[in-house]
């Protein structure tokens, strides 16, 4: 937390190089991964969950998959 | 548990990181987006198994991942040619050089074994633990270690050739964790 300075122990380990690069795919991996994640939720997929939600009337066989409430 | 109003907000919340892993996967909108909705369709079915107050993000990218195994299986062989699909979308972009360097990477990416691929994914960008992404891919946290170190060499061997020999396994881990904050 406090010191920042370079890590004792390594002075001549050839890390910066390799740090970077993979402080650059990360970034470009989240880059690429947040690109779609602020798509947000398409229509298409909030209808399909808000649909499942309520039940539609489609004739059921049996009484097995009753959709009315009050039920545990 | 049954599908309650915030249990159904929840899945919803999951969405757009449901569709980001599975282009990530697939390098496929549209094929990404049926898994997205079977993936849906399968868990809502399902939402009795769901145990309250587990990871749901986890439980839903369980069922695409293993989705997206089975159809990947499935489709193997008739579709060889998805890389030209893929292809093809990115050369509606234009052709910045940002867009370049983010092209280059994502052919990159494809490229990986898909082992590697999906747990880079999920810890380098989804932000999961390696716990719960060994979880998601049914192996070991070690495994799932070893993977990501993997993938991240392979990545940097690609991209950018001449730092690739210096990796060290421990710095990638850390590259990888350090990255996502604290």
């Amino acid at each position: 937390m406090k010191d920042l300075k370079s890590p004792p122990g390594k002075p001549g380990k050839p890390g910066g190089l390799n740090a970077e690069i993979q402080s650059r795919i990360g970034h470009q991996l989240r880059a690429m991964y947040d690109d779609v994640v602020r798509q947000g939720v398409p229509d298409r997929f909030a209808e399909l969950i808000r649909k499942l939600d309520v039940p539609e009337p489609t004739p059921q066989v049996g009484g097995a998959g009753d959709p009315e409430d009050g039920r545990e | 548990m049954p599908l309650t109003d915030s249990l159904r907000d929840d899945i919803l919340a999951s969405v757009p990181s449901l569709r980001a892993f599975a282009i990530s996967l697939s390098g496929n909108g549209d094929r990404a987006d049926d898994l997205v909705q079977e993936t849906l369709l399968r868990a809502l079915a399902n939402i009795d198994s769901f145990q309250p107050g587990s990871n749901l993000p986890a439980w839903l990218f369980t069922i695409l991942r293993n989705l997206f195994r089975s159809d990947y299986r499935k489709r193997r062989r008739e579709v060889e040619d998805a890389d030209g699909n893929y292809a093809k979308t990115l050369k509606t972009q234009p052709a910045q050089n940002a867009h370049l360097e983010f092209e280059e990477f994502r052919a990159a990416l494809e490229k990986l074994p898909q082992d590697q691929r999906e747990a880079l994914i999920l810890v380098g960008a989804s932000g999961f633990s390696y716990e719960d992404a060994a979880a998601i891919c049914g192996c070991a946290v070690g495994t799932i270690k070893s993977r990501v170190n993997r993938a991240r060499s392979k990545l940097s061997a690609l991209l950018y050739v001449d730092g690739a020999e210096d990796f060290g396994p421990d710095e990638t881990v850390r590259a990888v964790i350090g990255g996502s904050g604290g």
